[in-house]
């Protein structure tokens, strides 16, 4: 379609006039989502295939687009808490300490030692979950519909526990400017100490049932190898990045908080391909119980908010950014003060945006199925790209 | 060749009789879902939810809330879902006739010359929109008197948007009026 009196091609929306096809008939133009199974949510990947083989990969975004920085540049400081839950709803808690924290290293706010604590508890059980849930849904992507079932079992309990602090199962808004909205107690603590020890027997039954399972092995091994130079040149982060034998996390690179006093090793891979990126998620689990038991050991009494942490934060004119670890790598909010009580600029930097970007150069020359796998191993949560 | 293909048909057949054997091992494990409708989540397993706010009673008056009417939950609230209106009133006062000497002052100058009178807030109407509330618990946390609480109301299901606009001054009356029935009930 052609509008002659504006001279607009009003023929599909920008992609799809972007995705000409080309002349060659042997292809085929195919919408993978915005409702796919295996997107998980609502991205669309047009791609162009020929036979089984996919030529060309385009990701479209923008499907929820909710405009949440613009929503910082409207909306007080303290009443930004409640989006950070809903960015990325599986690991809402770091997304809550990435602004917490800006705001913080703006005003130049003291957190208490026993705040930083809690943080690093409720964190990282809040990556285990988020790690159980990719783990449930990206063997349903491969076409296994057990482990989904086994790791919701382990997430309502991980659910349970941060319930009892911070008020909600999913999305929580826990951190305050300067510590967090509640002290947690010696059932948390109990609980939290019991569900360590009941997930690493539970961690071994996921390896004899799972990774060892040769159909898996199948799906995963050589399939969606990644070089180091396409990471660099797109920016991922997180376990992608360690997936091909980079060792880079926040937590150790960017200290931040009590993590610098906690000991625990960063988990790589050297195989590049779906299989090392899954190892590295579930070696992260069990890396984030051992940070969790230490935590709880170290975990000095105090209070649980600073006591000068304002109500309503007027930061000083200035810029500031502050990344954290991500269950899908690194989280950074840059914020642009003007002194008032509303930011001038709140900039996400979400970790799956970057990740997703190197799908098209991943993608070509693969398998359809291999596609399915390679996007699940990515660990895409679309609220998060779009924002 | 034949050699490897025999490998992997063995691998397979080992490894789908663990996955056979973990799912017998669960299948034998008591059951773990609640079946909702007739079964719900017991109540010391909802600590610290935060469901819908309500309003805190007086200690001593059951009836009426600790509001004081500042509005700051209104203000802080990120949605905008919070209603409060309240009026000053102000309290009765005894009336004293005039002295003797003073009796044929206008009445305009005696009011001015009086001590001020007293008033007290009355909270007229504290409504919620749970449709928007993101349980975010910032006017709970601000809010000076301490009239504001997470409730435990966790099983909300309607057709209609309407059912979630809350009247949370009507709620506190039926839950004084249940408090009450329940009090003489235990004295009898």
């Amino acid at each position: 379609m052609f509008d002659l009196e504006l001279g607009l091609d009003l023929s599909g929306d920008f992609y799809t006039r972007h995705f000409q096809p080309t002349p060659s008939e042997d292809t085929l133009i195919l919408n993978m989502g915005p409702q796919h199974p295996s997107t998980h949510g609502v991205l669309r990947v047009i791609l162009e295939i020929d036979g089984e083989y996919i030529l060309r990969a385009e990701p479209v975004l923008g499907y929820i687009h909710r405009m949440q920085e613009k929503m910082g540049e409207v909306k007080r400081y303290e009443q930004y808490l409640p989006n950070m839950g809903r960015v990325d709803y599986l690991h809402a808690l770091a997304w809550n300490w990435a602004y917490v924290g800006a705001v913080e290293r703006l005003m130049g706010l003291e957190v208490p030692k026993r705040a930083e604590y809690i943080r690093v508890i409720t964190c990282e059980l809040n990556r285990i979950n988020s790690h159980l849930l990719w783990w449930g849904a990206y063997l349903l992507d491969l076409g296994a519909f057990t482990p989904i079932m086994y790791a919701f079992q382990d997430r309502e309990i991980v659910m349970d526990i941060l319930q009892r602090v911070s008020g909600s199962r999913l999305t929580y808004c826990y951190y305050r400017f300067g510590g967090v909205s509640q002290d947690i107690d010696d059932i948390f603590i109990e609980k939290t100490k019991e569900f360590c020890a009941y997930l690493k027997p539970r961690l071994k039954m996921y390896k004899d049932l799972v990774t060892d399972n040769i159909i898996l092995r199948k799906r995963v091994e050589d399939i969606g190898i990644i070089e180091e130079e396409t990471l660099r040149k797109y920016g991922a982060t997180g376990p992608v990045l360690r997936g091909s034998g980079i060792k880079y996390d926040v937590r150790r690179k960017e200290p931040y908080s009590v993590y610098s006093e906690l000991d625990f090793e960063i988990p790589t891979a050297s195989s590049k391909d779906a299989l090392g990126r899954y190892l590295v998620r579930m070696q992260e689990i069990e890396e984030s119980l051992k940070i969790i038991e230490q935590a709880l050991e170290k975990i000095p009494p105090g209070p649980h908010i600073s006591p000068q942490a304002p109500r309503r934060p007027k930061p000083p004119r200035g810029e500031v950014y502050f990344a954290v670890e991500g269950a899908r790598g690194e989280i950074g909010v840059n914020l642009v003060s003007d002194g008032s009580a509303y930011p001038y600029r709140v900039k996400l930097r979400s970790p799956s945006f970057s990740n997703l970007s190197m799908f098209p150069e991943i993608a070509k020359g693969t398998l359809l199925a291999d596609a399915v796998s390679i996007l699940g191993s990515l660990d895409l949560v679309i609220p998060e790209i779009d924002r | 060749m034949i050699g490897s293909k025999l490998k992997e048909t063995f691998d397979g057949v080992v490894s789908l009789l663990i996955g056979l054997k973990i799912t017998f091992k669960n299948f034998l494990k008591p059951n773990l879902t609640v079946h909702y409708p007739r079964k719900t989540v017991k109540p010391e397993e909802l600590t610290g939810y935060r469901g819908h706010i309500e309003l805190v009673p007086k200690p001593e008056n059951p009836f009426v809330p600790r509001c004081i009417g500042c509005g700051l939950c209104r203000d802080i609230c990120p949605s905008g879902c919070i209603e409060v209106r309240s009026k000053r009133i102000a309290e009765e006062k005894e009336i004293h006739t005039p002295h003797f000497g003073l009796q044929d002052t206008p009445l305009d100058l005696t009011r001015k010359v009086a001590p001020p009178q007293k008033t007290k807030i009355e909270i007229v109407s504290f409504e919620l929109n749970y449709n928007y509330c993101s349980l975010c618990g910032l006017c709970v946390q601000n809010c000076p008197a301490g009239s504001l609480r997470f409730s435990k109301d966790i099983y909300l299901a309607s057709f209609s948007s309407r059912d979630f606009e809350f009247d949370l001054l009507k709620r506190l009356e039926k839950q004084a009026q249940a408090r009450l029935k329940e009090e003489e009930e235990w004295t009898k």
